[in-house]
């Protein structure tokens, strides 16, 4: 009885081990089937999805003005001090005082990607971009001013 | 003569085994008593990656606190989300619209799906099989890509929000999702072929690491560890969140015990995870995916307690609130803790090599046990 048991056990490993073998010999013959990414060579035909969450960006238009009101939304809605939203005074045409943004000062290296910031802006102020690449040698390099120079804020957005 | 388990007297061995596990980098090491090659004692040491998650919670909104959690348990952040979610919305009585509780059980089952490849990968590896890591790899990217699509995210997708989902699906996603069913049904048995049937990993999973469902439920174990003997456990089933009450769905037993009863049991529950899926993409229904709610939500004073089956087992929340913007304090029940605690008793007396084995077979996510 136990000889019966034992070549039947040997048996069936050696069906068992020739199974998993069979896989083995069919990917080695289709090459087609493996998937790998060559990162970073393939950087130029990478594409990200449109809603990767890489960095908190503020898009600008062709006359450098953004959205931002500077109403301190997505600095509240963020879970980690990432935004600081520094406002100031502007004189309006008719001469009236108006608050509006002086710097977003974005700390990306404190950023999770949440997400959080820009549900949370009313005027759709700031987006994801879809950067990835982040290091840097010197960790100030992390910390950016979300609006550019100079800019405005868009005509109509209250 | 025979020593007794449990205790070290002169002449054990005492030694450190590190990191063993991907998931375990260096932040589990666990102190075995050896006599000779047997097992007498195992003691977890845990502490390195302590970032007091449940205190930080406390400084946080309904909103914000939410997206913490992904980062305990990451293989099952959308599982978590949804405990935490859930349980504001129990406290604040939120109606949910059918889209996203539609959405949100979709995105649930992805997850253990993925959760549970990365975990088959692992395990296998664990044993001495290179190949199959990068085949569990392949199809997790499937999975990966379409959260990526939708949520912005591979990992800590922090896509759901009290009242419903954050972002609406993408257009791809439903296409998506049916050729991952396809892909999914091939490879599956390309799994059993590779893994379940082989000798050398039966051999070194069945009868070892076994816990009786008596001892299991002592140690608080939940989920696939706690199936694994036998015993019937999993939320969906027995406290039905969401929609799971209205779906159809096996929930999976085995009752050896054993490394190969938990290993039997995730392979079986990818399938019905699949079963999920195919009941639900075709019947999305159209509507809002996220219900209207406050900008700043206050839950009322008062406890609550809601909990969700994720990967590992019984996830739970529990929130106390004093009627302020941030919860007054928070507890999360993880269930990688209860199964880690029963490592000790399932190992005495079996031989260090079978630790391996055992260890796999729990499925640990660290950050969820020491958070
Ligand atoms: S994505 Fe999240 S962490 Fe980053 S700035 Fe926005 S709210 Fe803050
Ligand atoms: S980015 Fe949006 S939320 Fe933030 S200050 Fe500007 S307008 Fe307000």
């Amino acid at each position: 009885m136990f000889i019966t048991n034992y070549i039947k056990d040997v048996f069936g490993a050696l069906k068992s081990l020739a199974v998993g073998l069979k896989r083995t010999g069919y990917y080695f013959t289709h090459h087609k089937e493996i998937i790998t990414e060559q990162y970073p060579d393939n950087r130029d035909t990478l594409v990200m999805a449109d809603r990767f969450k890489g960095e908190v960006v503020m898009p600008h238009n062709e006359n450098n003005e953004h959205k931002c009101t500077g109403c301190t939304a997505c600095e509240l809605a963020c879970p980690n001090a990432t935004i600081k939203v520094i406002t100031k005074f502007d004189i309006t045409p008719e001469g009236k005082k108006k608050k509006a943004i002086d710097k977003l000062v974005y700390h990306l290296e404190l950023c999770t990607m949440c997400n959080l910031c820009v549900v949370a802006c009313p005027s759709d102020a700031i987006v994801m971009a879809q950067t990835f690449e982040h290091s840097v040698y010197d960790r100030s390099e992390l910390t950016k001013v979300l609006n550019k120079p100079d800019s405005k804020i868009m005509e109509g957005i209250e | 003569m025979v020593e007794e388990i449990g205790t070290t007297t002169e002449g054990d061995l005492i030694i450190n085994v590190g990191p063993q596990h991907p998931a375990t980098h260096g932040v589990l090491h666990l102190v075995i008593t050896l006599n000779g090659e047997t097992i007498k004692k195992i003691e977890p040491h845990l502490g390195y990656i302590h970032r007091s998650i449940e205190k930080m919670c406390e400084s946080l909104t309904y909103r914000q606190f939410i997206y913490v959690t992904s980062r305990m348990d990451y293989l099952s952040a959308h599982i978590n989300n949804h405990a935490c979610a859930l349980c504001v919305e129990k406290g604040m009585q939120i109606e949910v619209p059918a889209r996203a509780e539609v959405i949100r059980v979709l995105m649930d089952e992805l997850t253990r799906i993925a959760s549970h490849e990365l975990w088959w990968g692992a395990m296998a590896m664990d044993l001495g099989a290179f190949t199959p890591f990068f085949h569990a790899f392949r199809e997790r990217e499937a999975i990966n890509e379409i959260m990526e699509e939708t949520c912005g995210a591979r990992l800590t997708m922090n896509y759901m929000v009290p009242g419903g989902v954050m972002q609406d699906l993408h257009p791809d996603f439903q296409r998506k999702v049916k050729e991952f069913i396809i892909l999914f049904k091939r490879k599956i048995d390309e799994y059993d072929e590779l893994v379940t049937g082989n000798i050398i990993f039966q051999n070194r999973m069945k009868g070892i690491g076994y816990i009786s469902p008596e001892d299991a439920i002592a140690y608080g174990c939940s989920g696939p560890v706690l199936r694994g003997s036998g015993v019937s456990c999993d939320v969906r089933k027995i406290y039905p969140y969401g929609i799971y009450g209205q779906l159809n769905f096996e929930e999976v037993l085995e009752t050896a015990g054993d490394s190969f009863a938990r290993y039997m049991i995730r392979i079986r529950e990818m399938k019905q995870s699949i079963r999920i899926i195919e009941q639900l993409i075709d019947n999305i229904p159209e509507g809002d995916f996220v219900a209207k709610t406050k900008a700043v939500l206050k839950l009322p004073k008062g406890e609550f307690y809601t909990r969700v089956e994720t990967a590992r087992g019984e996830f739970g929340v529990y929130i106390v609130s004093e009627g302020g913007t941030t919860p007054y304090r928070i507890k999360f029940r993880s269930p990688g803790f209860s199964n880690l605690s029963a490592l000790d008793h399932m190992a005495r007396g079996s031989k260090l090599g079978d630790l391996v084995a055992m260890m796999g077979t729990l499925d640990l996510v660290i950050p969820d046990i020491d958070r």
